[in-house]
């Protein structure tokens, strides 16, 4: 059965939102236990030092201190993290796992590596006591540099290795060098792509709870994966699994740091909670989030196109460096996202593909939303923008002629994904949305008319014009239960997590649907071990196409019961049966309708007999595992005004056009996409995590780190193109990352394209309006000589 | 460290008096001396807005005021906009946010909501621009701020 009914498609408002606009849902940091304790950590202010050694005692003594812990208490316990994502299968690959500890023994490798850790009766003491704490250190040289980091004599971060690579992986398909011997033309470039924050504004928070009792540990987590965290640690504190309850309730953003695992706070409260018999609570403060949550965004390529005369695509290489920071928890996911994406919606026959993960002295990096894509989209869209302007050809007709037809999927590119299945594009059709784009951002009258009007009139008027796909909603599985209750409401649960994506109106539109009741009627409960705990977690835009999927199976699978069940009732057949406006009855007969209520508590009788083989109640528990990720895809277009003088940026418009299979809900696929170009915008023009060669951190605060404001984000025009996907029930394909992908390579176009009379070269994101005044006086200058 | 400070102030109507110490932010305060925990915190340094009360009348950010501070004052919290009795009853101005998907994770939303409260009061019928300069102030990682826009002028009766 597939999905269809009211709600499917429809702009529903949000479950949710009522809690969440009177205060009155709960947050991490919103639980408060009787006799809670708060936890504080002193964290490295080197970038790379050796530990001579940590003295806590006077810390101890400090009256509302409880404890205070440093490695060395942690006897057993202390081990490194797991390795969350084993490498793919890719032939030839070398991969080192160095994954974070929980405090810092004889060295740390970048600044925020927590050293030790302090329990008090309140936070503020707790931080009092930092200052007490005394810790004999050695500096040690950093690495901070991607290149230097690979230069001969560099400093090491993990020296057992004798170098500073982590991993290096090579993924070739075709013959990359006979096609560039037949090529008209081949450009090269190097490109560059810097780190930014993820910047949720709920910081990372925890509060650990053992109950003796009960003998149950419950944890609030602001993570993404509840799941597994419960898995963990129940493995790592040698409880069952049934004795630990991870609860993520509301999450305040999520944006892919809060998926990594474990966090030394997500190990280390649950231990001291366990030891001291008391809650704990430890929520981190900007400045921690700014070093110890995770980061992304590094890269170095040096890429080159071998183009047709027609600007058909012969062949890509591309050899990059990965900046993977301290340590490498999350495997590969980031860099062979970048290396998958840069083949985008095109039609590449050769390429050849390699790069080097290095460790550096810096924060850890694991996926922030988009998960390397970007770079990859960069890379591609602008070698086609270098190519096109070398052969003379219109940069939408030279993308237009390398996209993959609709009688080419599913699209095999032979190369390993991410989720270690092959790159297989499931279905899309490209040609329409880019049109559509075009259209809708006025494309012909703007470069045939428009832009020279204005140029001039002394204006510097730019647009840009990318294409991507993104690999969303991969596997491994997720799960639902769907349960009826006597009040005739239906309950939801299911494992993942939900940090703003609107899962409890979605999954209730699913379920809704296939039981014909209200949307409101349905309730949805997510991140909560104890009312489900099979599943992995909200990643990789994963929640509505996998979760989703999961729900609808179980609905489903609801439904027959409620109809055989009724058939018995009313002595018809369940084919002659109607579910309509929560009710079952006899089709064309206006009487003995059976509410779903009364049919619930029917399916739980007090007295006589159940049939065998029959189950109590009218719920049931579905799974759905994908085999392969589905490929949503789009096409993003933007004007922007840039004023050479100054190297400010206005962006006058933005247009997404973009397929993400069946939409669920139009209201919340669209929020999801301007903020995804909100953060997208970001990236490439506001934020840049500035490290100097110490490895400090300069913006640790959003005084210095600028956000994108209400101001610097204009309204994203959209239109919705559909590819149902063949992959899943519902036809859905994710979204949660789309806005955000391209946006940089959008941008880049576009102020290139302002800036022609300049003849400056954008090779590089983000671009501070700092970056681009050096970039406009270089190209003066060059112009001068 | 251990001197307290008697204050008293009115939150939401209800009057509170309290011991505190000096130090003590008026964020802590509210959230976890009195439980009021719609009051949200994001950056402790006045930046992301998401910590926004009022203070008679006026939209204040409660992680750069002490709670010494607020002695004697009258202060408004999320928790104080929608009438009593905690039903789904909402005030216009959430109600216009949630038509308007002017929320996503929630987090910062009680902040842009008491910034906004005055704001509505002192422009009933404010242009887009003004709309956006008022948002400013407060950051949102999830809505790209389209929604919220949306949502003011809902309320404001000027949506198209
Ligand atoms: S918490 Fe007060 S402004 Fe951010
Ligand atoms: S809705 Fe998540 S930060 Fe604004």
């Amino acid at each position: 059965m597939t999905a269809t009914g009211r709600y499917m498609g429809a702009r529903v408002r949000r479950n949710e939102d009522a809690r969440l606009l009177t205060g009155r849902a709960l947050f991490v940091d919103d639980v408060h236990l009787d006799g809670m304790l708060h936890v504080a950590f002193l964290r490295s202010d080197y970038a790379h030092a050796l530990l001579r050694s940590v003295d806590v005692a006077a810390a101890r003594r400090r009256p509302g201190v409880v404890a205070a812990y440093t490695a060395a208490d942690l006897g057993d316990y202390w081990r490194p993290g797991p390795l969350l994502v084993p490498p793919p299968p890719i032939r030839g690959l070398v991969f080192h796992a160095r994954t974070q500890v929980p405090l810092a023994r004889d060295r740390v490798r970048h600044v925020g590596e927590p050293i030790a850790m302090v329990v008090a009766e309140s936070r503020y003491v707790a931080e009092d006591a930092l200052e007490d704490i005394v810790v004999d250190a050695e500096p040690l040289p950093v690495v901070v540099d991607l290149e230097a980091a690979l230069a001969p004599g560099a400093p090491l971060v993990h020296d057992d290795l004798g170098s500073n690579v982590a991993a290096h992986a090579v993924q070739r398909k075709g013959d990359y060098a006979r096609a560039r011997a037949a090529a008209h033309v081949v450009i090269a470039r190097r490109f560059r792509y810097d780190r930014g924050a993820a910047a949720a504004i709920e910081n990372r928070g925890i509060v650990a709870q053992w109950d003796p009792r009960a003998e149950e540990l419950t944890l609030w987590d602001t993570t993404q994966a509840p799941i597994p965290i419960r898995n963990g640690l129940a493995r790592l504190l040698g409880l069952l699994e049934s004795q630990v309850r991870v609860i993520a309730p509301f999450v305040g953003g999520g944006f892919g740091p809060k998926i990594m695992m474990f966090y030394p706070e997500e190990v280390l409260l649950p231990w001291a909670a366990l030891r001291l018999g008391r809650p704990l609570k430890w929520i981190e403060d900007r400045r921690e989030n700014f070093s110890a949550t995770t980061q992304e965004r590094g890269q170095i390529h040096d890429a080159e196109i071998a183009v047709a005369r027609d600007g058909r695509i012969l062949g890509v290489r591309d050899v990059f460096l990965h900046d993977t920071g301290a340590y490498d928890p999350y495997g590969l996911t980031v860099p062979i996202n970048s290396q998958c994406t840069l083949l985008g919606p095109y039609d590449v026959p050769n390429y050849a593909s390699e790069f080097t993960a290095v460790f550096t002295n810096k924060t850890i990096v694991t996926p922030v939303r988009g998960a390397g894509r970007q770079h990859g989209v960069f890379v591609i869209e602008r070698l086609l923008d270098f190519a096109a302007k070398q052969l003379g050809i219109d940069r939408a007709e030279i993308r237009r002629r390398n996209l993959l037809r609709p009688d080419q999927f599913p699209h095999n590119h032979e190369i390993i994904f991410q989720d270690s299945a092959p790159l297989v594009y499931d279905s899309g059709d490209y040609a329409p949305a880019l049109e559509r784009a075009r259209e809708l951002i006025g494309y012909d009258g703007f470069v045939q008319s428009e832009q020279a009007r204005l140029r001039a009139a002394g204006r510097h008027v730019g647009l840009g014009l990318v294409c991507y796909v993104e690999g969303t909603g991969i596997g491994p599985y997720e799960g639902a239960r769907v349960t009826v209750e006597p009040s005739g409401q239906v309950r939801v649960a299911t494992g993942v997590g939900t940090q703003g994506q609107g899962h409890f109106t979605a999954f209730a539109q699913i379920v809704a649907d296939v039981l014909d009741v209200e949307v409101d009627q349905v309730h949805v409960v997510t991140g909560d071990t104890r009312e489900f705990h099979w599943g992995t977690g909200t990643f990789a835009s994963r929640g509505a196409v996998v979760a989703g999927s999961a729900c609808h199976a179980a609905a489903v699978r609801v439904r027959e019961k409620v109809l055989e069940l009724a058939s018995g009732l009313l002595g018809a057949p369940p084919d002659r049966l109607e579910l309509a406006g929560g009710r079952v009855r006899v089709r064309g007969s206006s009487d003995s309708a059976i509410p779903l209520g009364e049919l619930a508590l029917r399916a739980n009788p007090l007295r006589g007999a159940v049939r065998p083989g029959t189950e109590p109640g009218l719920e049931a528990t579905a799974y759905f595992g994908p085999d392969r990720g589905s490929t949503a895809s789009g096409v993003h277009a933007m004007l922007v005004e840039v004023d050479p003088e100054t190297a400010q940026v206005e962006i006058q418009r933005y247009v997404v056009v973009h397929d993400c299979g069946r939409v669920i809900n139009p209201m919340i696929v669209e929020g999801q996409i301007q903020g995804g170009v909100a953060h997208g915008i970001g990236n490439a023009f506001y934020e840049q995590l500035v490290y100097d060669e110490a490895g400090q951190l300069l913006n640790a605060s959003l005084m210095d780190y600028l956000l994108p404001t209400a101001t610097d984000v204009p309204a994203v025009e959209m239109a919705h193109h559909e590819t149902p996907s063949p992959l899943n029930p519902v036809g859905v394909k994710g979204v949660g990352e789309a806005g955000a992908i391209p946006t940089g390579a959008a941008f880049a176009q576009a102020v290139e394209d302002a800036l022609s009379d300049h003849g400056v070269e954008i090779t590089e994101i983000p671009l501070s309006p700092n970056r681009l005044f050096e970039l406009i006086e270089a190209a003066r200058s060059a112009r001068a000589r | 460290m251990d001197q307290q400070v008697p204050i008293g102030v009115t939150v939401n109507g209800v009057r509170h008096e309290r011991a505190v110490e000096p130090r003590l932010l008026l964020s802590d305060f509210l959230r976890h001396e009195l439980g009021l925990t719609g009051t949200h915190v994001g950056c402790e340094h006045g930046v992301c807005g998401a910590c926004t009360v009022l203070l008679d009348g006026d939209a204040v950010r409660s992680c750069l005021i002490l709670a010494v501070q607020a002695d004697g004052h009258e202060l408004v919290t999320v928790e104080g906009l929608a009438p009593p009795g905690g039903g789904d009853e909402l005030h216009p101005l959430q109600a216009a946010f949630r038509e308007a998907h002017g929320l996503q994770c929630g987090f910062c939303t009680p902040g842009f909501l008491m910034t906004l409260v005055p704001f509505l009061r002192e422009h009933p019928h404010p242009s887009e621009p003004e709309i956006r300069e008022a948002l400013s102030g407060h950051l949102c990682r999830c809505t790209g701020y389209q929604g919220i826009v949306a949502a003011v002028r809902l309320a404001a009766g000027s949506a198209p």
